[in-house]
């Protein structure tokens, strides 16, 4: 739940990037530190292990400039992708406003992108949220690993697996050149802020 | 209690609590959050340079994680935590199940002194939540 400070002016609102492991939920937060630094006052934190995962989250506050009068800050975590760090990534879902499921466009991955996003479904229920109601915008990650022979899932097989029942919007991306990463970013900014103004009025 | 939006009137009566009874003790920055890592309020003694929204987050990872451990060996809850460094030190503590009070001092406050002070701050933001 975003909180609105009335006599700062200040909206903060929470967006969480998740998906299966090695997927690029950290990459897309890296790219957006690098590209946008000018608006990022403050160091991105990253709790990781000692091979480079993730262990808790990591996190990005980004000013986004003014709505009406109000200070918009965008606060980007990420979640753990490994399977073993379920009950953490619950904790980082907590008073989400908008999520990017991030899904791995690789072949072999097809599986474990169906089971994070089931398990992203019953993890929100526990804070009797519903995937069908939160802002969500789906990122086939990963789409120029074709140009390197490797196998990837066509867009209309992902959209068959994860978006037949959500209908959200969805981008092919590639984290680590940055395609795609900016709209994906600017899409799930943009669906968050009109519910959170929806729920206001 | 709706904690999304608070009144100007009721950080304002926040703010002069967390002043008068933390920041003129001698307590370097206090801050209030919730469990998502929203900042609720802020205050410091106008020469602290910390990162607030980082801290934050990190306060509200932090005792989540305290809070589950608790659960795991059949607590309710570790109500309050704190950190001690050379030169500061950070107390956490529960003001109810959704707000958190972090106060970051020095060496020149004793801990004890500062959690009678906290006891009776939280006490008085509850009053000024609960008159809504």
């Amino acid at each position: 739940m975003s909180f609105i400070n009335l006599k700062d002016k200040v909206v903060q609102v929470k967006i969480v990037y998740y998906g299966p492991g090695r997927c690029g939920k950290t990459t897309n937060l890296e790219y957006v530190n690098r590209t946008y630094k000018k608006q990022i006052v403050s160091e991105m934190v990253s709790l990781k292990t000692h091979g480079d995962r993730t262990l808790f989250f990591d996190f990005l506050p980004f000013d986004m400039g003014k709505i009406k009068g109000y200070d918009i800050k965008i606060q980007l975590y990420t979640v753990p992708g490994q399977v073993k760090y379920n009950a953490t990534r619950k904790l980082v879902l907590r008073g989400v406003d908008g999520i990017v499921f991030v899904a791995d466009a690789m072949a072999k991955q097809r599986s474990k992108n169906i089971r994070s996003l089931n398990q992203l479904h019953e993890n929100l229920q526990s804070y009797k949220e519903s995937i069908f109601n939160i802002p969500l915008v789906l990122q086939y990650n990963k789409v120029d690993l074709k140009e390197h022979g490797i196998p990837i899932l066509p867009t209309s097989v992902l959209e068959k697996d994860l978006n037949s029942r959500l209908k959200v919007p969805y981008y092919e991306a590639s984290a680590i050149t940055g395609y795609n990463v900016a709209a994906t970013l600017k899409k799930i900014i943009s669906s968050t802020v009109v519910s959170i103004q929806k729920k206001l009025l | 209690m709706n904690y999304g939006i608070v009144s100007q009137e009721q950080l304002e009566q926040i703010d002069t609590i967390l002043s008068d009874k933390l920041i003129k003790l001698g307590v370097d920055c206090v801050i209030i959050i919730d469990m998502a890592g929203n900042i609720i309020t802020a205050r410091d003694n106008g020469e602290s340079k910390y990162d607030v929204y980082s801290f934050a987050a990190l306060a509200a990872g932090n005792f989540a994680t305290v809070d589950a451990m608790a659960k795991l060996v059949g607590e309710q809850e570790f109500s309050l935590l704190f950190h001690k460094g050379q030169e500061s030190n950070i107390h956490f503590s529960k003001i109810d199940d959704e707000l958190l009070l972090i106060s970051m001092f020095g060496r020149e406050i004793s801990l004890g002194f500062l959690r009678l002070n906290v006891v009776d701050v939280i006490e008085k933001i509850r009053k000024v939540w609960g008159s809504k």
